[in-house]
């Protein structure tokens, strides 16, 4: 296969980047962590959306990250920045509605898009693995308008059922989530996997395919996921990232190639 | 609280290591001497003064950052025993007092309410911290971050509780302490999230006078509400400054030295974490902890001589390279971009 230069060849790690950049807004506000999701809010900045804030849950708002933080609490995140505050003002301002976007992960997911970060096993005092806990991931999904997650697509992260909610998604179904008291509108919004980008019904609140990434085809996401995904119709294919934006993430948000190196 | 609210107000069964009692705490900080004295003493002597067996610990910044290491390594050192702590975003800060657990020396950590453990970012998980984790010894309540910082602001403010619009409907709030309550204005649904009053904090601060006041440069994260909500506050500083200094520029004070209890002096006091605008994190180092961690052995020898065979804080500092490293550091703090 040769490369065209209008679409080059790029890694699925690349791809994902990109395509996370591409669904951020201009004169928006994004929660960011580290990693992927950072190198994919500042791609956004660099392109789509110049006007785009990057806040941090440690309390760093608008900084000109010199290199990416490594901890979101780390001074990166407020390196010429805007505003160095504390946690609960940057949660506050999530809860309060003036966050559009997040970034979230965790060990599994299900079809309604819940997370788990806590326990791997079904017997919550004893684990098989221990893992972190929500840190701030269950605030920022209950108040940000629009979560989205990067993960590699894998049947043993896309689950039937999560062994613990850490982190609400669509929780149960349509309505679920107001009824639990969260503020409604809000929820998950986008999958962006190795594989596609998987978006939800609008009336059962289910994951759905929505665009497969060049050369995937429907077979291989549904054999790596471990539940019955929907699928959008029509279906898109995910576009290749055009050369001038592979150009910004190579050369000016990630030149050590510290995310899209592992991709 | 009629029928129709009781049948759809679920509480989690975590277990409330320490509810809220607002007008103890009033006792307790009534009894506080308020007096602006001189309260600059070691590392060792505050650790031995404030800190004791059973009683509940908070520890200040966020994890790898601006955290109070030369005091988590004391209060290892000494080994303190069945410690209550607040774990809100406790990554290298957790993985220290881990090493009071399960390395032959009692049993550090007891109960430990959860916002986030064992992980160190995107460094990955601690293996011990895990091991200690998962072995049952320690009894858990899990919360989420913004949940223990309002558990930190109800008890700054008095208050025994605060409402929050997240935990609810998922499993941390199930193995939370968190109980659902309606708004008597709207009947919106809240989780009613406890105050916390820690019996002793730890916060490293950039620049203290010997009464307690003290400055924080860049994100306060939640410790200008933990110094509050707590009954006693050590703090370490990178620099000691004149009271004179602190009067010059009173907005500048983000902790009263009424809060305080205690002052230690304590250059690169928050090695190997981050010090905003003094130096970056020792990920080398943090590495090593990691690593090291894979092999009891190993790990045990690495306790040996880095936490339990020294004495002072500066002595692990030149078993880490020294001022050689810590300039270094600095240079990385300051010049990111020209350093990396």
């Amino acid at each position: 296969m040769t490369a065209s230069s209008e679409t080059p060849e790029c890694t699925p790690m690349e791809l994902m980047i990109c395509a996370a950049a591409s669904h951020l807004e201009n004169d928006a506000t994004v929660l960011v962590g580290t990693g992927a999701p950072c190198a994919a809010a500042m791609l956004a900045q660099k392109t789509n959306a110049p006007r785009l804030t990057l806040m941090f849950e440690a309390g760093g708002v608008g900084p000109n990250l010199p290199t990416m933080p490594i901890s979101v609490g780390d001074s990166r995140t407020f390196y010429e920045g805007l505003q160095a505050t504390t946690m609960a003002d940057i949660m506050e301002t999530c809860q309060r509605g003036m966050v559009d976007f997040t970034f979230l992960g965790g060990a599994q997911i299900d079809q309604y898009g819940n997370l788990n970060s806590t326990i791997i096993g079904s017997d919550y005092r004893h684990p098989k693995v221990r893992l972190p806990g929500s840190g701030g991931a269950n605030d920022l999904a209950s108040f940000c308008w629009k979560i989205l997650v990067l993960t590699p697509h894998d049947p043993r992260r896309f689950v039937e059922k999560v062994d613990y909610i850490t982190t609400p998604g669509y929780l149960s179904g349509p309505g679920s989530r107001e009824s639990a008291g969260l503020p409604p509108g809000t929820g998950p919004y986008k999958v962006i996997t190795d594989l596609a980008v998987l978006g939800y019904d609008e009336a059962t609140k289910r994951m759905q395919v929505e665009s497969l990434h060049p050369g995937i085809d429907l077979k291989q996401v549904q054999e790596r996921t471990s539940f019955e995904l929907l699928v959008k119709d029509p279906l898109a294919t995910t576009p290749a990232p055009r050369a001038e934006i592979l150009e910004v993430l190579r050369n000016e948000v990630d030149p050590h190639r510290y995310i899209i190196g592992r991709g | 609280m009629n029928e129709a609210h009781s049948e759809n107000s679920p509480q989690g069964s975590g277990p409330l290591f320490l509810g809220p009692d607002c007008d103890g705490d009033r006792a307790a900080f009534r009894a506080k001497s308020k007096g602006m004295t001189d309260k600059l003493m070691s590392v060792s002597e505050a650790v031995s003064q404030f800190v004791h067996d059973g009683e509940y610990l908070a520890s200040g910044g966020f994890g790898g950052d601006r955290i109070a290491t030369a005091l988590l390594h004391e209060i290892v050192r000494q080994k303190k025993q069945n410690l209550g702590f607040a774990a809100h975003t406790a990554t290298h800060d957790y993985q220290i007092l881990c090493a009071g657990n399960g390395t032959g020396r009692g049993q550090l950590l007891a109960k430990v309410d959860v916002a986030y453990i064992v992980g160190l970012e995107a460094r990955g998980l601690s293996p011990h911290a895990r091991q200690v984790s998962e072995s049952g010894d320690i009894e858990f309540c899990e919360w989420s971050n913004y949940a223990l910082a309002l558990r930190f602001q109800a008890a700054a403010m008095g208050v025994p509780f605060l409402p929050s619009r997240s935990l609810q409907g998922t499993d941390t709030f199930k193995h939370s302490a968190a109980k659902t309550i309606h708004c008597p204005f709207t009947d919106m649904k809240l989780a009613a999230i406890p105050a916390l009053s820690p019996d002793v904090a730890i916060i490293h601060v950039h620049e203290a006078d010997r009464f307690g006041n003290c400055r924080i440069r860049g994100t306060s994260v939640t410790d200008c509400e933990v110094a509050r909500a707590s009954k006693h506050v050590i703090i370490s500083c990178e620099r000691l400054i004149a009271n004179s200094e602190i009067r010059k520029d009173p907005t500048l004070t983000v902790i009263p030295f009424y809060c305080v209890d205690a002052v230690c002096e304590v250059p690169y006091g928050s090695f190997p974490g981050n010090m905003a605008y003094e130096y970056y994190s020792d990920e080398e180092h943090i590495k090593q902890w990691l690593t090291v961690e894979q092999d009891e052995e190993t790990y045990l020898a690495f306790l040996d001589k880095y936490l339990f065979g020294v004495e002072v804080f500066s002595e692990y500092l030149e078993l880490c390279g020294g001022a050689k490293r810590m300039e270094y550091l600095r240079q990385l703090e300051l010049n990111p971009k020209e350093t990396e």
